[in-house]
Order: structure tokens, then sequence, then C-alpha cells
């Protein structure tokens, strides 16, 4: 299990040290730090020396450590490192070596919460802020408050408290689809699917008991047949409050939510994938000193619609000198220290297209190497459209005091550097 | 008290403020030291000081001390004692909270001295109405039996864990398990008895409170049952059947720990189950959640991906129509990419091997240079593995080879080479092109491979004799791996074509057997010779023999490896691909220790293994009675070997087969190690130049790398062609 826990900045200066077990000195952070952080070699997460294996996890420089002598569970270790990470990044906003630094008390506080001896405990994040805050002064929580507390955090619904009270009873569920798309330079489609995250903020009183329907096919097909919007889901992963017996069963998707945000769910699904944009590129190198640029965004959603933060970076030669280039909306500017054209398009309505054209100047070189044409990488944001076709079917909210609930849905489909068409 | 120091710097400022009369300044004077602490510093001499503010109302404070207890309490034993009595305290406090905290840290401290003051409060805890208070205390006693392994068992608290898993809380339970199961792992590794009582068996009672837990408690707390679950042998196959239905909804769990956990159990109880439709829907109710595995960050998907890899070798159909998920993002960090190649080639098939080949191609032009070759290997492994797309392989070879970028050519050579070993005959309109890039070698093993092809179409190639020349001209020069192909393929050309490379042959067998220094090339150089003086016909039956073919292997360890790795899947051994004896435990492990732990994983098949092996060596010595022949095979088994370790592009594949044979060679004479190959991704480089030349010499099969020194039991499986080439070293 996890021995030794540690945060390294970019130089190898340890940030947070804390050991779990007695297996090692204070010193194995030197070995670490001579061995991975100031070894450019390294490219595995995981290094063993001996018989002392360190797991690494890098997040805006720094290095996140965990350290064992024995055969751990790696997958369990690397989940760990990343929960640690969102803790921080839900406490402090970010993480990185200010927020590390200014917050160490309660970085220790937190990782010796939620782990004791090596093996991980509790680490829900809203439980964790009930009895864990960034208010310096906690005069000793009454004996009672932290009964509560600690019945929380080891009840069987260790996620919920059962005195929540609203005077409005809401739910907001977001459905976000991130899309992975690469296309071949053929404009064939090699992979696209979805990777879907259902947020939900719960803000009920008691302890509601929930039932989420979708239309997921597996069920459909099962109760209403003629229904053609439904939906295959390859596989669905919840929170730890959905019943997945339940779910294993008849697929019903059934819980007592958390009070707050968390995510419910996330799927994954790979047909009839909607790709929102459509990119068709034409780079002509013009003998060795020119590359032309033609490139054309279609959108394919409804008029009423419209894609918003589109940004197209284009990769250019490694050896231009500039990039003189014209669109017809947005803004696209060369950026030399990343050998790429930026190409901003604030909004793009349903329906609409619009194409970008450029001539990049190269300097002649020596080398005969032939440039090896990364692919186009697309971010944007579509609101209220599911790449995937996914619609809440319908959320219901059962409570003893039988109150109303109000319930929001919004969908969002995106893409953040994962939407590479080749060319 | 201690020696204190001067009366000024920083300590000394530190030491004032922590005896301040102000609260906030010396909860102040705390944090420093704690920063001071964590940089580094000593800040050991402030440890009364610091003691002082122990009892306070200020939970945060209270932990802040407790934190520098665990650092220093070991340094300062006598002092420790201080503390005892306000741990002893907390332990009764009315809030849980400063309860579990006080036994939680009491048990780190490792003292001498607290833990005689431990013993009564951990028995208190134990039975505390507060989940929180007992799920601490469960872990105490692991902590304890680190410590003093007699006052646990003196004071009984095994029998108190062991009730506790019948506990009404689920995260109890879950720590219970987690306490008992490490305790249970420095158990057995301390001693060798059955009867010690630290053993955590894992009864039918046991199991039915584990299953009702599993679904309740947390996810950290899932893990250590499914942990626990996968070390419990089920009695009758209605049993393991029952397991794998209650573990299956695991499956759709958010972290990816507790599906690899679920994953693991089901691998091993799945063993028991014998109706075979249960086995078929419990694999293709795992496909998808591995595949989802994918979209995890790149560690975890890391781990995700070799485990993957292994469940291959066992099932090859669980992802069979899966392959487009793995291909390669651009962005992909590169030990992420190097895994999808290798399950990408696992995974191919007819129908999808367009799609592979054009991404393939795809990857040879991207930037990074290992992953350049890999891809490029890859298409040669698609080409040996699937004989309708050879030709389509080569196609892209060819386009790739124009390309004329230097690490490409290269590569793609040495790849050449195995599809001429697979398909031999077949390909030869294109050796004009390979030979036309001759001058751009600079990599041995791209001109080993080079030279092979000269030599083995040497009666095809008109100017071979010329190509030829210039290897021999600058012989002394060359490294060995090139050295031995440039001997072979001078000899085959003079057996093919005599009349005009009298002259080369003698040029080379005179400069290999005077001025060469390695005794391979020497004694190679030798056999040749002799040979050929004595019955040139006989050199003939023994050099142009045809080789065995080559195939890709469906596995990368034994057998009995696969199925102790697949026990452990999610642990570091299961992403090592190496049982966990080889990198964890009290410095090297000895080699016997890594034997046994082979012989006792196949024991049966490796017995029979010795057995085919004799009654093979005796065939081929018969053999030796009529013909030449066996020496024949005997001298080419090296080059096979040779090939075979340049073919595979993962590091895995490469120990796998080319130590195979060797191993054979080892258990048979009973000789002592097999060192593999680096388990990291950067590692295969080491492996293939073990792997070159053994066949002259048995040389261990794998160069250890320095910074890991891996040991790896040599079970070797049962395949085709390996017998072969195990028969023909049978006679060594």
């Amino acid at each position: 299990m996890i021995s030794a826990f540690f945060i390294f900045n970019q130089k190898g200066e340890v940030l947070i040290s804390r050991l779990y077990r007695t297996d090692f000195k204070r010193s194995i952070a030197d070995v670490f730090r001579i061995q991975v952080v100031s070894n450019s070699e390294v490219r595995s997460p995981i290094i063993t020396l001996g018989s002392t294996s360190f797991f690494h996890v890098r997040v805006n420089n720094l290095y996140v450590v965990a350290v064992t002598k024995t055969n751990a569970n790696a997958a369990l270790v690397f989940e760990f490192c990343y929960r640690f990470i969102n803790i921080c990044k839900s406490y402090f906003g970010k993480i990185d070596e200010e927020s590390i630094k200014n917050n160490f008390v309660l970085i220790y506080e937190l990782i010796d919460e939620i782990n004791d001896f090596g093996y991980p405990q509790n680490s829900e994040i809203d439980t964790l802020k009930s009895y864990i805050t960034t208010e310096s002064v906690v005069s000793a929580i009454a004996a009672e408050e932290s009964s509560k507390i600690t019945a929380q955090a080891t009840g069987a619904t260790n996620w919920r408290r059962g005195d929540v009270k609203y005077k409005k009873n809401e739910a907001f569920v977001d459905v976000i689809e991130l899309v992975n798309l690469s296309m071949s330079a053929k404009g064939t489609v090699l992979r696209a699917d979805v990777d879907g995250h259902i947020q939900m903020r719960a803000y009920l009183s008691g302890t509601p008991e929930c039932k989420f329907g979708l239309n997921d096919k597996l069920v459909i097909d099962k109760s209403e047949k003629g229904i053609s919007d439904a939906v295959e889901l390859d596989d669905c992963q919840f929170h730890q409050c959905v019943r997945l017996t339940d779910f294993d069963v008849d697929r019903s998707i059934s819980f007592v939510p958390p009070d707050g945000e968390f995510e419910l769910m996330k799927y994954r699904s790979t047909s009839n994938i909607k790709l929102p944009l459509r990119i068709i590129p034409t780079v002509t190198e013009i003998g060795t000193t020119k590359v032309s640029y033609d490139i054309t965004v279609k959108t394919n959603f409804n008029a009423k619609l419209s894609a918003t933060n589109v940004v197209l970076r284009i990769p250019t030669p490694l050896n231009t000198v500039n990039v003189d280039c014209q669109a017809a909306s947005g803004k696209a500017k060369y950026v030399p220290a990343e050998n790429v054209v930026v190409w901003k398009i604030p909004r793009l309505q349903g329906g609409q297209e619009c194409t970008l054209s450029g001539m990049a100047e190269l300097t002649s070189t020596t080398t005969r190497q032939v440039w090896t044409r990364p692919p186009i990488d697309v971010d944007f944001q579509v609101l209220m459209f599911t790449a995937s076709g996914l619609i809440v079917r319908f959320l219901k909210v059962y409570e003893k005091s039988s109150y109303n609930s109000i319930k929001w849905v919004r969908y969002l489909t995106k893409a953040s550097g994962t939407y590479q068409i080749r060319f | 008290m201690s020696v204190r120091g001067p009366r000024k710097g920083e300590n000394y400022e530190l030491s004032v403020d922590l005896n301040s009369e102000y609260r906030d300044k010396r909860k102040d004077a705390i944090k420093r030291t704690i920063a001071s602490m964590t940089v580094g510093k000593d800040v050991s001499g402030l440890f009364p000081d610091v003691l002082k503010n122990m009892q306070t109302d200020d939970l945060e404070q209270k932990k802040l001390v407790y934190l520098y207890l665990m650092n220093y309490a070991k340094t300062q034993p006598e002092l420790v004692i201080l503390a005892v009595n306000t741990f002893v305290k907390d332990t009764d406090d009315p809030n849980p909270l400063v309860r579990a905290l006080a036994i939680r840290t009491m048990g780190i401290l490792r003292a001498e001295k607290i833990i005689d003051y431990l013993c009564d409060p951990l028995q208190k805890c134990l039975r505390d109405e507060n989940p929180y208070v007992r799920k601490t205390a469960a872990l105490c006693v692991a902590k304890l039996y680190d410590l003093k392994p007699e006052l646990v068992i003196e004071n009984g608290f095994l029998e108190q864990l062991h009730e506790m898993i019948g506990d009404s809380n689920p995260m109890v339970v879950a720590n219970t398990v987690a306490a008992l199961s490490d305790i249970h792992a420095s158990a057995t590794t301390a001693s060798t008895s059955d009867q010690d009582p630290a053993v955590f068996v894992i009864s039918a009672g046991t199991l039915s409170k584990l299953l009702v837990a599993l679904n309740e408690c947390s996810e950290w707390g899932r893990v250590a049952i499914l942990s626990a679950l996968a070390r419990y042998e089920a009695q009758d196959d209605k049993e393991s059947e029952h397991i794998c239905e209650r573990v299956v909804p695991q499956f759709q769990h958010a972290n990816g720990s507790v599906v690899l956990a679920a994953v693991k159990v089901i691998m091993i109880h799945m063993r028991g189950v014998r109706r075979e439709e249960l086995v078929k829907q419990l694999v293709r109710k795992m496909a998808p959640p591995l595949v989802t595995l994918l979209s995890s960050p790149p560690e975890v998907q890391w781990v995700a991906l070799r485990n993957v890899n292994l469940l291959l070798q066992k099932r090859p159909d669980i992802l069979q129509n899966e392959m487009r998920v793995f291909f390669c993002k651009y962005n992909d960090p590169l030990y992420v990419k190097v895994e999808k190649l290798d399950i990408m080639v696992r995974l191919a098939g007819e129908n999808n091997v367009d799609a592979l080949l054009s991404e393939l191609k795809e990857y040879a032009s991207e930037v990074d240079v290992d992953f350049v070759r890999k891809s490029i290997k890859a298409i040669g492994q698609t080409a040996v593995k699937i004989d309708g797309a050879a030709e389509r392989c080569v196609n892209v070879l060819l386009d790739l080879i124009a390309t004329r970028v230097s690490y490409v050519v290269q590569e793609a050579v040495v790849v050449m080479k195995d599809i001429f070993r697979k398909y031999p005959s077949t390909y030869e309109g294109i050796i004009p092109t390979l030979c036309s890039n001759l001058d751009e070698l600079d990599e041995p093993e791209a001109k080993a491979s080079l030279i092979w092809i000269i030599g083995e179409y040497a009666s095809k190639i008109d100017n071979a004799d010329e190509l030829l020349g210039i290897f021999v001209d600058t012989f002394t020069e060359e490294s060995y791996p090139v050295q031995l192909q440039t001997l072979t393929a001078v000899v085959k050309l003079f057996l093919k074509k005599p009349d005009s490379s009298q002259g080369i042959v003698q040029k080379v067998l005179n400069t290999a057997t005077k001025e060469c220094d390695s005794p391979d090339v020497r004694d190679r150089a030798y056999i040749y010779w002799r040979l050929l003086s004595t019955d040139p016909g006989a050199a003939k039956s023994v050099i142009l023999t045809p080789r065995p073919l080559i195939s890709v292997p469906r596995t990368t360890v034994s057998a009995g490896l696969l199925e102790q790795l697949l026990g452990e899947i999610g642990s570091l051994a299961s992403a090592y691909h190496k049982p966990s004896e080889t990198f964890v435990g009290r410095g090297r492990v000895g080699v016997d220790k890594v034997k046994s732990v082979g012989a006792e994983a196949d024991e049966r098949s490796s017995a029979q293994k010795a057995l085919q092996t004799v009654a093979a060596g005796q065939q081929s010595e018969n053999l030796l009675d009529f013909d030449d022949a066996p020496a024949t095979d005997g001298q080419p088994s090296g080059l096979a070997a040779t090939q075979f370790s340049q073919t595979p592009a993962a590091a895995s594949i490469l120990s796998g087969t080319s130590s195979n044979p060797l191993d054979d060679l080892v258990s048979i004479f009973g000789a002592q190690s097999t060192p593999q190959q680096a388990p990291s991704a950067a590692g295969p480089a080491f492996g293939n130049l073990g792997g070159l030349d053994f066949g002259m010499s048995p040389s261990p099969a794998g160069v250890t790398s320095p910074s890991v020194g891996v040991m790896s039991p040599a079970a070797p499986q049962a395949q085709n062609q390996q017998n072969q080439q195990d028969d023909l070293l049978g006679l060594f």
C-alpha cells in the first residue's frame, strides 16, 4: 500500500511530505528527485528502483508522488493521486505550487484524513468539507455535531447528511459530452465517440429517493416499442450513490443523491455520433517555400443552435516564417511559438459555414526532413446539443414529505484537444 | 530535557513563540515549525515546546501537534512519554473525531514506551459506539502488529477483528478487511507456518458478510473487499458462480481501481464456473468497462492497458471488435501509445487490418523516433501474424522506405527481414530497393538484417559479392552481430556461387579467425572453415537448410505466470508483467525462490516440457547418426534467435520468445538464472542485445537494466514454433 506521499515542485523541492508507514526514511524524496525529476529520460509513470516503486502524476508543474514497497494496487494508487488533485481543486480552486504552499496545513490535514496507514479512506469532497474547513479556527466542534459528521463519513449513505433543508427544492442536471474524433486525411472517420458526464446539483430536502431515466436503447426497447431516437450506450459508470445491483438487473438508475454538486454518471457511446462541426482542410505544399491553406468549417446542427468558442489550431511547418491568412469570420493569428495558426470564431450559427485561406512562407532548410503534419485540433462548445443524441427523459424525486421539486436540464457538447482532423 | 540551542536563530524564535502567552501566536508558531519540518530543516529541538501545545480545544492545532509528534517521536522517545497522558485522555473525549485522531496518531508514533499504553485505549476504541472510531481503531491494530506482533496476539485483537467483519457499518468492515489482509501479508512473508494465527483465512461465513458489505461501502473499501474476495477459494462451481454474479455490478463503478479489482475477482472465480454461457456473459460484460478506462487520465490508462494486454493473452476474444478505440491520439503520452500499439497488433485480424495499416503508416510519420520505430515494428508483426495482409504490409513498408528518413528506413529493413523469414522467396522483387539503401544504414541491427537478406538470396542478387565485400572490408570495425551475419552470408554466397566468391570467403574466414576478438565469431568461423574443407556437401545441407517459419507469439509470459498475474490484475506486478517477487521484498530475490515460483505455477507443464525436450534430444541424436543435419540446424538456430529477438516491438514479446528456448536449456542443466529485460517502456533496447547471440553461447537471454534489476522465472509454454527450436537446443 501507499507508504509515503509527496508533492514536488518543478525543481524537485519537496512541498509536502507525509510518511504513512515506516519502511522509508524521509530521504527517499531525494531519490525521486535525482532519478525522476532531474532525469529527462523517464517516460513511464511508475519507476521501480530496487524494491521501491514511485508512482507519479504531473499536474501544473507539480509532481504528486506516491511511494510503495509492496506489490501495490497500481490502479488504486493512481486513482488516489487524482482524487487528491480533485480535492485540492475543489478546496483551493486550482492546484499549483502557490496554492499548495499557502495551504500546506490544510493539505496535511486532508491527506491524513483521506489516507490512514497507506489505505485510502473516505474521500468524498462534500463530506470532507463538512469537517475540514479553510477557516482556520474551528474551536472544538460540539461533540454532537461531530457525531453527525462521523456518521456521515462512515454511514451507508456516507455522501449525505439526513437533516438537509431547502426552501425551494431544485435539481439541476447538466449533460456534458466530450466528443473524441480522429478523421483521416481522406475525410473518413477513424474514430468517433463520446465521453459523457452527467453532473447534478441537487438542492433537495430530507433524504430524497431519485429515479433517473435516459433514452437508453436497452431500456426503451424493452418497455415502449417504436421510439426510434433511442441511444445505444456502450458503457455506464455511476457515482457510488447509485445502486449498481438495480442497474445490473433492469438498467434503472436509482439513488439517494449527495447534497450539492456531484457527478452522477459517466457514459460512453460510439454509435451514431453526430459530429457538430465538419472541417474540410485543403493544405498544399507549393515547392519548398510555401504552403497554402484553405480550411472550411461547416456546422452540422439545427439553425437555432450555435457553436461558441470555436478555436482551430492549424499546424504549420517548423520552418515557417510568417503566415498570411484571411478568415471570413473570427480572427486568425499565427503563433510562432507553437507552430500553429490559431483561428478563433466566437460564434457560429447552425447551418453556417466559414472559410480561412492563408499562405505560409517557409525558410529554406538544409535538412530534407519531411513535415510530419500533425492533425488540426478543434475546440468548441455547443449548448443544448448532444452528439450522442442522449436525452434525459425523466428525473423523479420521492421524499417522505412529498414536496414538489423543480428540475432543470442542460445539454452541452464540447471538444477540447480531442477533436482531431488529419490533413 | 534536551540540550537547548543557542539563544538566537530561527529555532530560538520559534521556541519563544511556542511558549507565548497568546494563543494565536502559539498556533502560528506551530505552523511555521511544521513548514520548516516539511522542507527538511531539523526542528526536533523544539519537541518539548511543541508538546506543551498539545492540550487544546482547537482541533486543527491538535492535528498539527500530532503531525509534529509523528515525525519526531522516534528521535525523542524519552520525551514522547510526556504526551501519553494527553493521548489516553483524548481517547475518552466525547467528540468522536478527537477519539479517532488520538488512536490514529498513537498507532504511528512507533515508540516502545507509547506502545505499552496503546493496548487499553485500543481495546476500548475497537468497541466504540461510533463507527468512525471503530474503523480507525481497526487499522490501528495493523499498525500495532507491524510494530509488535506479540502484543496483538496476546491482547486478542485478532479475534476481535474477525468479529468486526460482521460489523453493521460497511466502512468498518472494509477497514477491518484491509487490516487483516495487511497483517496476513506481513505474517506470511515473515513465517512459513500455516498455523500462524495472523493468517487471514476467508471462510464461507466471512464470504457472505463481505459480499453484503461490498455493495454499501466506499470505493476504496470496495477495492479492499474485492482483494479479499480474490483470495477466497470457492468450494464448488455454484459458489464461484454466486461470487461472479455478485461482483459483476461493480464493473459499472466510476472508480477505475474498483473496476479492475472486480475484473480480477471475476477472472479468478471464473475458473470455477462450469456453465459456458455464464462465462461468455461475464466476458461480454467485461469489455465495455475496460474500454471506458481508456478515457481516464493517462496513468490510469496505462495501468489499464497493461492489464488489457494480459487479459487478451488469456482471452483474445474479449475486445474483438474494439480495435478502433485503441488508435493513438496525437497527444497521448508515449507510454500509452506504445501499449496501444501492442494491443492493436493483438487485435488485428483479416477484417480490420486495412484500418490498422493506414493508422500505423500515419504513426510512422510522427515526430517521436521511438514511437515511429515501434509503429514500423508493428507493421512487421501484422505481416507475420496475418498471411493475407502481408503484401499490403510490404507495400506500406516500401512507401516508408521511399521517405528516405534514416531511422525509418533502417527499421523497415529490420522488419523486412522478418517478413522474409515468414514468407521465404515471396517478395524478392523488393530486394533491389533494400540494397539501394545500403549506405544509409548505420545501426548494427539494420545492417545485420540486410546482410542476412543478401546472404539468403545471394543466388538471385547479381552483385551480392560486391555488396558483401563492403562489409568484409570493414569486418573488424563492425559490431559482433554484424560480423556474425557477414560471416554466415559470405559462406552462403560461396555455397551458392562457388566460382565467383572463392576469394571473399577466404578473406572473411581469415579475418574472423585471426583478427576478431569475439569467441562467438571466431568459433563460428572455425566451424564453417572445417565444414567447408572436409565436406562441402555437408556444409551445404548445414548452412543452406530451410529454417522454421517465425510467428508472433500469442503470449508474452508463461502460462503459469499468466494465471498468477491475472489473479493480481490492477497491481504493480500485472502492470509490469512480472511476478511480484522480482521487485518487492528484501533486496534481491534468491534465484531459487524465483525459480520455485515459476515451477509451482506450472509444475506439471514444465515437467512435461522437460520430458518432451529430452525425447526430442534423442530424436536429434538419431538424426546425427546418418546426417549432419542437427548440427546444421544448430547453427541457424543462433540465427533464428537473432531474428526472433528483433521481431516484436514490445519489450515483453522480446523476452517471451527469445528466452524461451534458453529457459528450457536452463531448466535441463539446472542452471541458475535467467535475467530478463527491464519492465519499463524504455526497456526494449536492452532486450534486443541479449537475445542476439545466445545460439552460440548460452549467455543470459537479456540484459538486466541497471536501475531495475528484475528477475523473472522461466516457465516456458508449449508452442509449435518453439518446440522445434527447443529440440535443436536440446543438443547443446
